[in-house]
């Protein structure tokens, strides 16, 4: 073992080590104003409203999961009392991309 | 117990900055959060690096505790705050080693940085300098920490609290979703484990939910509260964080946390595992 369970950090590419075939991958950038905004919290819940995971957004305002293949939600948390949902649908061997405006 | 023993808030954090006595640490996985911007007066203890044995799966020793405290300029009767990212996980197994090790002056900063960073509250680069302490700890404290067997002879007679998420424990997922999925170990979960996820007992922004709150959710979902219980993951931070919930704010005094979780348990040849919805 010895690696957590918390995030790693979040880059534009997927990490060499990872083979897309056997992932359903969520991606996607959170925006201010068309500029990137770092260090929002992307929280990922389940089709059930389940929290299953949150990331912090990388310098490049970007955020992933590594899902199952079916329907999530997105939540984007940032100061100011910023919350907004989106929905996205992750399949297998896909990166589900989505952009969410703050 | 009362939870202003075991939490302090961040407006509490703001007065008590710089009282002598106060070490507020900042414990995370990912340590260049802590290069970017910390709370000011902060030192950082590196989960990975510090509390973890280099070579062996386990902690650093009594010795090696000693070493890293003492080297922080962490003393005896300090008063610790801890807090870190991740909703506090790495801070609360911070704070679950810090009592295994008997330093019971220790407190979370309930909501971790995740509160802090959302109040926008103040974060400094300035790395704190304080002196060396000759830190001493205690033998480890077994009373609060499970091993495999003991998880095994458990299943059917004390409550087992797996704190993963719903697909982790069900065996649809072998890792949290931020992380890939290919592990070693087997899917599944302990036989007769109640599936209650970690974050069921934190709020959107990080803090711990109330006690009568934290009561409900354990026994809606099948936790005898007078029966002893062991906490597991996949790796024990996330259950630290149950634990602390179950120990530390609800009083429940036989808790344990299984640190080995399950990589440790989905790799053992021969145990038990279920699939699916908890039976």
């Amino acid at each position: 073992m010895s690696d957590g369970c918390g995030a790693p950090a979040q880059t534009a590419s997927l990490p060499a080590t990872v083979d897309l075939a056997n992932e359903a991958v969520i991606q996607g950038t959170v925006v201010r104003e068309g500029a990137p905004v770092s260090g929002a919290y992307a929280r990922l819940l389940d089709a059930t409203g389940e929290f299953t995971g949150e990331v912090v957004t990388s310098d490049e305002g970007i955020f992933r999961f590594f899902a199952a293949p079916g329907d999530w939600t997105i939540r984007v948390l940032a100061p100011g009392g910023v919350s907004i949902d989106s929905q996205v649908t992750a399949q297998v061997g896909e990166i589900a991309a989505l952009e969410v405006a703050i | 117990m009362s939870r202003s023993d075991v939490l302090v808030d961040s407006d509490w954090v703001q007065a008590h900055l710089d009282d002598p006595g106060v070490v507020l640490v900042e414990v995370d996985e990912d340590t260049s959060a802590y290069e970017k911007g910390h709370i000011r007066g902060a030192v950082r203890i590196d989960w990975k690096t510090e509390l973890q044995d280099p070579v062996r799966r386990d902690f650093v020793d009594k010795t090696g505790f000693e070493n890293l405290l003492s080297e922080k300029g962490i003393a005896n009767d300090d008063l610790v705050i801890l807090y870190g990212g991740n909703n506090n996980w790495f801070a609360a197994y911070a704070y679950w080693y810090f009592k295994l090790y008997g330093h019971q002056n220790v407190k979370l900063l309930d909501g971790g940085r995740k509160k802090w960073e959302l109040e926008s509250r103040e974060l400094v680069e300035a790395v704190p300098s304080r002196p060396k302490t000759n830190y001493v700890a205690q033998e480890q404290d077994h009373a609060i920490r499970a091993f495999r067997d003991e998880v095994v002879d458990a299943i059917g007679a004390k409550n087992l609290v797996d704190v993963r998420s719903p697909d982790e424990f069900s065996g649809k997922l072998l890792a949290p979703a931020h992380l890939p999925q290919e592990q070693a170990q087997k899917a599944g979960h302990v036989p007769t484990a109640r599936n209650i996820p970690w974050s069921k007992a934190a709020n959107d922004d990080g803090t711990f939910k109330s006690d009568d709150e934290l009561k409900k959710l354990y026994e809606e979902a099948g936790v005898d509260l007078s029966k002893p219980t062991i906490a597991y993951c996949r790796i024990g931070e996330r259950s630290s964080h149950t634990w602390f919930a179950l120990h530390e704010l609800l009083g429940l005094s036989d808790v344990k946390n299984y640190d080995g979780s399950w990589t440790e348990y989905g790799s053992l040849i021969g145990v038990p595992i279920e699939l699916g919805d908890a039976k």
